[in-house]
């Protein structure tokens, strides 16, 4: 059934450019996928350990940065007289470095922030994320600072034997965002089932339990950091190579908001979730730009993000599957139901 | 060394106001366990009553500055009603996110009102600053350490002297037992939230003019108020005074001898080291209200 609905939604955006032939609303379609995937990242820190990390654009803007340089180069002074340079490698080379240093990066964070919890945690990562944009806007002689980085070439493919396929058009970038969506989900999905992915949970629903039955808590959480940073740095490369201009912008708090309200929206803690909230929350201004004043795309945005945790606290996907295993089972399954809600409440 | 001086004299004029910032921060922190995202756009508020009772009614800017006290002290406690007193007893991070989406709100409503063109507000105060040998202090910059100073000695008094307060550090220690005791937590938290706003908006008031005024000026300032909440520990209004100053000369000194690209940067940093060495805050024992 789950497997059937997958394959399901996978063709139904497989086959979206076969029909829409709008390239404004291939782009959105295109920028939107690259923040789902961002925001499915994001889920495995709060869906899955409960951590609310608001520095998560950080790991995609480090990301963006370092696939961007390394496919650009640079020539940087350090103190002491030394110069760094470096020649352009390829966009894929990028790619590749993206992932590994976000996930470095989110390696050090994770240690560090972990040792604080709840509004603390929430507080550091915050703070990490804006250090990194002030050093991102005033490293000029790295990053440009608010010149920004221009003429960001678009990525290739290094077709064995043949050459190499430069993706430019909005199409090749389409199926590879959704390519590297798919994977990004079948990796979160495999992870959340296995040992670790209960050791997360575990701790999630009752950390000092989760200690007391030899749930090492560092190691869980800063391995789910890594993999979430490394999935972030991934989406801010194809963001960098796409987009083809980078700017200190990139590391706006307002990014990880963001993010944050697809997750929630769609329902953290559920692997379908962020897709539909990343949907809804990345199509909306699209839907609204034609009625609204762009403030007041923004004013609705925070109203939305307010009406949704008052009205479908737990989100989208985990409340309509809940009617719909309601309804098909009929009202002798209610009670059970009826148990796990107000257990739901109690926890709130 | 007079460069140091002068940088000694920012530093208190600055401190002053972050320290309304911070108890602000750290009451709503302390009392109600919220993490107030919508404390910078009260400071924007602030800022913004004074220029429409200065420039746009052509009110005396003397008498502008209690509207927009009075005026934070209303919005803040129209956000507690409308927003927080329904999430009672919701986890801290659903209060949390439902603070950011006011806080976009608000901030694109303020956007959306006045523009994105800065704006300045006219003050009494003469241009010639006074000269003090080595140092110089603007008259404004003067007006604003003197009132923040009074408002800070207000809020003391207010929370260690009236039954008000009284109530409010109960409820700071135990809810249930302050709530036992006839105290209506409600109200205190209501209460709690309106004062905590009315000086965010009181320090967006008075930086305000000094600056000039902008919707994403509360951005920064929301910042600096979570960084001297977090170094004053949580609640301590004490501490949030000794924080705001030491925020100040912080950024005074990055700003000087580093680089004034980074002044911004030492909030942040601060937040990070404190966080990682000493997570209770600089001055843990005394942590509680007053």
């Amino acid at each position: 059934m789950r497997i059937a609905l997958t394959i399901l939604a996978v063709a139904a955006l497989a086959s979206v450019p076969l029909w829409l032939r709008d390239p404004y609303l291939l782009n959105s379609l295109i920028t939107t996928g690259i923040f789902v995937i961002g925001a499915m990242s994001l889920n495995l820190l709060l869906g899955f350990t409960g951590q609310l990390s608001l520095g998560h654009i950080a790991f995609f803007g480090i990301g963006a940065y370092v696939s961007a340089l390394t496919s650009l180069g640079f020539d940087v002074g350090l103190p002491g007289g030394f110069r760094l340079v470096h020649a352009p490698w390829p966009p894929i080379v990028g790619f590749v470095l993206a992932i590994i240093i976000a996930g470095l990066c989110g390696y050090f964070v994770g240690l560090l922030s972990f040792r604080v919890r709840g509004a603390y945690f929430v507080i550091v990562t915050i703070s990490f994320a804006e250090v990194v944009r002030l050093v991102a806007l005033n490293w000029v002689e790295l990053t440009q600072g608010p010149l920004a980085l221009t003429n960001i070439p678009s990525i290739g493919l290094p077709l064995p034997g043949v050459g190499e396929l430069t993706l430019r058009t909005k199409l090749q970038n389409y199926y590879l965002v959704l390519v590297v969506a798919l994977i990004a989900y079948l990796l979160i999905a495999r992870l959340v089932r296995s040992h670790f992915g209960r050791a997360m949970r575990g701790l999630m629903e009752n950390e000092t339990l989760a200690v007391s039955v030899g749930i090492d808590v560092t190691k869980t959480l800063t391995l789910a950091a890594v993999i979430s940073a490394a999935i972030a740095g991934a989406a801010g490369s194809l963001y960098a190579h796409y987009i083809r201009i980078i700017d200190p912008e990139v590391f706006a708090f307002i990014n990880t908001v963001t993010m944050v309200i697809m997750v929630i929206s769609g329902g953290k803690g559920s692997l379908a979730g962020p897709v539909v909230g990343g949907l809804i929350f990345g199509l909306l201004p699209v839907a609204l730009r034609p009625v609204m004043a762009p403030e007041a795309q923004w004013i609705a945005y925070g109203g939305v993000l307010i009406a949704i945790l008052f009205v479908l606290p737990r989100g989208i996907v985990p409340s309509l599957a809940q009617r719909f295993r309601r309804s098909r089972s009929g009202t002798t399954a209610l009670a059970p139901v009826a148990l796990a809600e107000t257990a739901v409440k109690e926890r709130a | 060394m007079s460069e140091f001086l002068q940088h000694l004299v920012n530093m208190l004029v600055l401190g002053g106001t972050y320290a309304l910032l911070g108890i602000g921060l750290t009451l709503i922190f302390g009392i109600m366990n919220v993490v107030n995202f919508t404390h910078g756009v009260l400071y924007t508020f602030g800022a913004y009553i004074m220029f429409i009772v200065v420039q746009q009614i052509g009110l005396n800017f003397f008498l502008a500055l209690p509207v927009a006290v009075l005026a934070g002290w209303l919005l803040g406690a129209a956000i507690e009603l409308t927003l927080l007193r329904p999430l009672r007893g919701f986890d801290i991070d659903t209060t949390m996110l439902v603070m950011i989406g006011a806080w976009i709100a608000m901030q694109s409503g303020t956007l959306w009102i006045w523009g994105g063109v800065a704006k300045s507000v006219a003050t009494p105060f003469p241009e010639a600053p006074l000269v003090l040998g080595p140092v110089s202090v603007s008259w404004l910059r003067l007006f604003v350490l003197a009132a923040a100073a009074l408002l800070i000695l207000v809020t003391y008094l207010l929370i260690n002297k009236t039954s008000l307060g009284r109530a409010m550090r109960a409820t700071f220690q135990d809810h249930d037992t302050a709530s036992l005791m006839g105290v209506n937590v409600d109200m205190i938290y209501t209460s709690t939230f309106a004062i905590g706003s009315s000086l965010a908006a009181a320090a967006g008031a008075l930086l305000g003019p000094v600056y000039v005024i902008f919707p994403q000026m509360g951005d920064l300032a929301a910042v600096k108020a979570f960084a001297i909440v977090i170094l004053g520990g949580l609640g301590n209004i004490t501490g949030a005074v000794i924080g705001g100053f030491i925020l100040a000369l912080a950024e005074e000194l990055g700003a000087g001898y580093v680089s004034s690209g980074y002044r911004d940067a030492m909030g942040f940093v601060i937040i990070i080291a404190v966080l990682i060495f000493k997570p209770t805050g600089l001055f843990a024992r005394a942590e509680r209200v007053g």
